[in-house]
């Protein structure tokens, strides 16, 4: 058995990068100083995730040369991360998509040709108004992810439409925000309203911070490690943050659930709740200190592996820094179906500890007021996207992908046409490749908006070329912060070939649909400059500088004895949810055991590495050479058995037969022997995507096992099992 | 002689590869090439186990073997500071610092062939700015300045926390110094 791995990053993958095509960043001649020639500046907004960082777009002679973090901005700190850094990549990438093109029929079998765009949005409108004519506008659905949304969202209100979902919410956060909106009223935000900097204690479950690079969490993670905090870290891997921790609590997955309801048993029963702050603010402690009561250390041990005496003391830890702990929410939280509740359980230990909204646990996040640009009311449509799926997941509150999908299948299906933005979804939804033909096959029709050809732009029947992050205005960033803050994109360049910005798109498209009204700006930048002018800024100052900061007009934390009205039906926190009992679901979160794993298979375990957003950056050049592909973590014992080695490359099957591509194996002692991991948004088969195409594996395509939350859609992932296949099987893919 | 030396904190690095980045953008490095690399360590069993992130460039050592073996001085010091610098008009190609460099931190620029490595960013150490990979570092876990100002960031430090560098057996006297 190995002790010691030792792995030098990039000079492994350089050799891999080596064969891909040679455009970057000049040639190699003995050249002058990097910013000795002509240095201008452009402030964005990083489209590399959905963190929205701020920074400056800097060219040299006129050419691209780095993407840097503007210092005034709060999300990111003045410094963006692997990925924003990387940006150059996504507006240089050869596989752009160039051209609108059109699906068509030559000679009996259908392909994909160029088209201007007048063509393109001609086939579009007159589809659109057949479909509002014959079925109403509401039968027109998008499906979406990412700052441009909003302009095709304008689009489709206009149009008659507000049936939208996004993955963002059933295949991500969307547990973790209703969980706490059940408890709290509000949910824990993006970016995270977590007052990490100011923790003394912060437990993360499951989360791995410093793997996803969400900027601003990462950067206040590393202050309160340098403050000392006190970290602790649930995983049953060894994740980056478990290595930086003073408890690392290697969990038996899927039994997150019943540590939660022990540490809230050993704080009730040693009685280190803050019984002032749940006095003031909460209902419903005399029911979760009953219904906890059996979820004792020593039985939650057989269930999770957790020493008694690591949860008692644990626990402890919280208390004692208590109100400055955060039980982290977490982000992407769709694990066994029971997300909502388990949320819920993190919601109400931080209730317990009363660190909402105070200081070192949560902070209140502040955003301008910004008023909307004057324009004529929206339609009102007859039905909502829930109407789609009549009874379902009540607590919702907004689409559910995996539901509008369903719903889109069959000659009587609810929706009839779709605009996809930014979102592949075959990558994205667990399993869904069959139900996605079958609902493009129901579709009339299917547009789809990307910069890059994405899986999903094989289901299209027209395919519009957005330009990137780097070539467009969007609208004015104002997220909630710990100050109020706006933040512009803006161009920096021309479009590349003949792609365009979201907003030029919508408009057009608005055009064709008589919507005129909705859009009586020549340019977006009219648009951005008029609300600007109504907070006292301009497009002429934000040009300059990019990121302005407001102060704040409300306090940042509860007051001393503050009287509160949570946004919840009994105005208190909710410990005990009548809201969800009155729907038939547990009041209180109740745990229940994972499946077991069958024999000879393993746990599969997903989650980011610090380079890539999902399967959105594999391909973008800069980022494929630092990683080009994600790695199979295997236990030392599992790969002895299976006599496999690292740098083999393996394939899994799932129990339902499906088999994955082929996956470089790392051996490391740093997964349990019950589980193997990877890295989410490889194996890509769109074969235009050329760096990145048939390289690794896709976790997505393994999953059969769906476990979805009775509560609002959300589709748990995490009660997969997979085998090694260790030859290619007869018709299984590359 | 001034003596610029950077201190990595692994007790906050990630290992997530922006300095890797950061120096390829900033300084142009060709497709395929890095000045500079992040290397992780694990060591026990499950689960007990530790995990060290390094992020690895030029040592710009005190003692350079790779500017005493140079046989055309194209490898020299800079402004009279311990900052090590390749001259590609008078580099041969001839791979001597290569095999001098215990660090493996210098690299063949294809095609023309000449040998490129880690700068510290001097073009931007001289306007007072940190190099690249510093300023880019999501975690701050990187820190540069100069070792003869005693009440710089590196020099603080450098007393008052656990410190390593790597291979000190060579007596070349590195600068990149990592916390632990």
């Amino acid at each position: 058995m190995r002790r010691r791995e030792f792995i030098k990053v990039s000079s492994l993958l350089s050799a891999t990068a080596a064969t891909a095509p040679t455009f970057l960043l000049g040639g190699c001649a003995a050249k002058p100083l990097p910013g000795t020639g002509n240095v201008t500046a452009t402030p964005t907004i990083c489209d590399m995730c959905f963190w929205k960082c701020a920074g400056h777009v800097y060219k040299e002679d006129g050419e691209l040369w780095k993407i840097t973090g503007n210092d005034d901005d709060l999300h990111s700190g003045g410094r963006l991360c692997t990925r924003g850094t990387g940006g150059p990549g996504a507006y240089l990438d050869p596989d752009r998509l160039k051209t609108p093109l059109l699906r068509v029929s030559v000679d009996g079998r259908q392909t994909f040709q160029p088209v201007s765009w007048d063509q393109a949005l001609r086939f579009i409108a007159s589809k659109m108004q057949v479909i509002a004519d014959t079925h109403g506008p509401e039968r027109m659905l998008m499906l979406n992810h990412g700052a441009g949304s909003s302009h095709f969202r304008h689009l489709l209100r206009a149009y008659g439409s507000n049936c939208h979902a996004e993955p963002a919410f059933a295949q991500c956060r969307g547990p973790r925000d209703v969980g706490f909106r059940l408890t709290f009223g509000e949910s824990a935000s993006s970016p995270e309203r977590t007052d990490m900097e100011n923790s003394r204690c912060i437990v993360l479950l499951g989360s791995h911070i410093g793997e996803n690079l969400h900027n601003g969490q990462v950067q206040t993670l590393a202050e309160a490690l340098n403050k000392g905090v006190t970290l602790i870290t649930v995983d049953p891997r060894f994740s980056v943050p478990a290595g930086k921790s003073k408890y690392w609590l290697p969990i038996k997955p899927g039994t997150d659930m019943a540590l939660l309801l022990s540490w809230m048993n050993v704080l009730i029963e040693e009685g280190l709740c803050d019984t002032d702050y749940l006095e003031h603010y909460a209902i419903g402690f005399e029911q979760v200190a009953e219904h906890v009561r059996n979820y004792t250390p020593e039985w939650v041990y057989l269930e999770t592996g957790i020493k008694p005496d690591v949860i008692r003391e644990t626990a402890r830890e919280m208390a004692k820094a208590a109100p400055a702990t955060v039980v982290h929410p977490g982000r992407h939280a769709v694990w066994y179906g029971d997300d909502t509740q388990r949320s819920r359980a993190i919601a109400m230990l931080n209730a317990l500890l009363g660190s909402w909204n105070r200081k070192g646990g949560f902070y209140i996040p502040e955003k301008i007021d910004l008023p909307s640009y004057p324009l004529p009311d929206y339609p009102e449509p007859k039905y909502r996207v829930s109407d789609a799926y009549p009874g379902k997941w009540p607590f919702a509150g907004q689409g559910v992908t995996n539901g509008v999908i369903d719903a889109s299948v069959g000659e009587d299906a609810f929706f009839k046409g779709w605009l996809v933005y930014g979102t592949n979804l075959p990558q994205t939804i667990p399993a869904v490749e069959e139900q996605l033909k079958a609902a493009v096959d129901s579709l009339d029709l299917v547009v789809v908006v990307e910069t890059m050809p994405s899986e999903m732009t094989g289901y299209a029947d027209v395919i519009l070329p957005e330009c990137t992050y780097l070539e467009r205005y969007d609208d004015i960033r104002n997220s909630g912060e710990r100050s109020p803050s706006l933040a512009l994109r803006m161009p920096a360049f021309e479009p590349k070939y003949d792609s365009k910005p979201g907003w030029w798109i919508a408009k057009r498209l608005g055009h064709r649909l008589g919507l005129d009204d909705y859009f009586p700006w020549e340019d977006y930048s009219e648009k951005l400059d008029w609300q600007l002018k109504q907070v006292g800024s301009s497009l002429d100052e934000m040009q300059k500088i990019g990121v302005k900061n407001f102060p704040r007009k409300t306090p940042m934390y509860f007051r001393e004895g503050e009287r509160v009205r949570f946004r919840t039906p009994s105005r208190k926190i909710e410990l005990y949810s009548q809201q969800l009992a009155d729907k038939g679901f547990d009041p209180m979160p109740v745990y229940t055991p994972p499946d077991p794993v069958p024999k000879g298979y393993y746990r599969l375990n997903y989650g980011r590495m610090p380079a890539h957003t999902f399967g959105k950056t594999t391909n973008n050049p800069l980022l494929f050479e630092l990683s080009p592909e994600n790695q199979l973590w295997v236990n030392p014992l599992v790969a002895s058995e299976w006599g496999i080695r690292s740098g083999d490359y393996v394939r899994l099957g799932s129990p339902k037969g499906v088999v994955s591509n082929k996956i470089r194996v790392r051996v490391t002692e740093r997964i349990g022997p019950d589980s193997v991991f990877m890295a989410h948004g490889f194996g890509h088969k769109s074969k235009r995507l050329r760096l990145t195409a048939g390289v690794g594996a896709d976790d997505a395509s393994l999953m059969s096992n769906i476990k979805i939350d009775p509560i609002m859609g959300g589709t748990g992932m995490r009660a997969n099992f997979v085998t090694f296949v260790k030859e290619r099987p007869a018709g299984a893919a590359t | 002689m001034t003596r610029y030396a950077m201190v990595i904190d692994t007790k906050t690095c990630i290992g997530c590869g922006d300095c890797v980045v950061a120096c390829k953008t900033e300084n142009k490095v060709p497709e395929g090439l890095n000045r500079d690399w992040v290397v992780e360590a694990t060591n026990g069993t499950y689960p007990n186990l530790t995990t060290e992130f390094r992020s690895e460039r030029c040592n710009h050592c005190s003692n350079p073997t790779c500017v005493t073996l140079c046989p055309t001085g194209a490898s020299h010091l800079w402004n009279d500071t311990n900052i090590v610098l390749v001259d590609a008009d008078k580099c041969t190609g001839c791979k001597a610092c290569i095999a001098a460099c215990p660090y493996d931190a210098r690299l063949v620029m294809h095609p023309e062939g000449y040998i490129d490595k880690c700068t510290f960013c001097h073009h931007r150490v001289e306007k007072g700015l940190d190099p690249a990979c510093v300023s880019s570092c999501p975690t701050k876990c990187m820190y540069f300045g100069s070792l003869d100002d005693p009440n710089s960031e590196v020099s603080q430090l450098l007393k008052t926390r656990n410190y390593k560098v790597l291979s000190p057996e060579t007596g070349n006297e590195p600068n990149v110094y990592y916390l632990v």
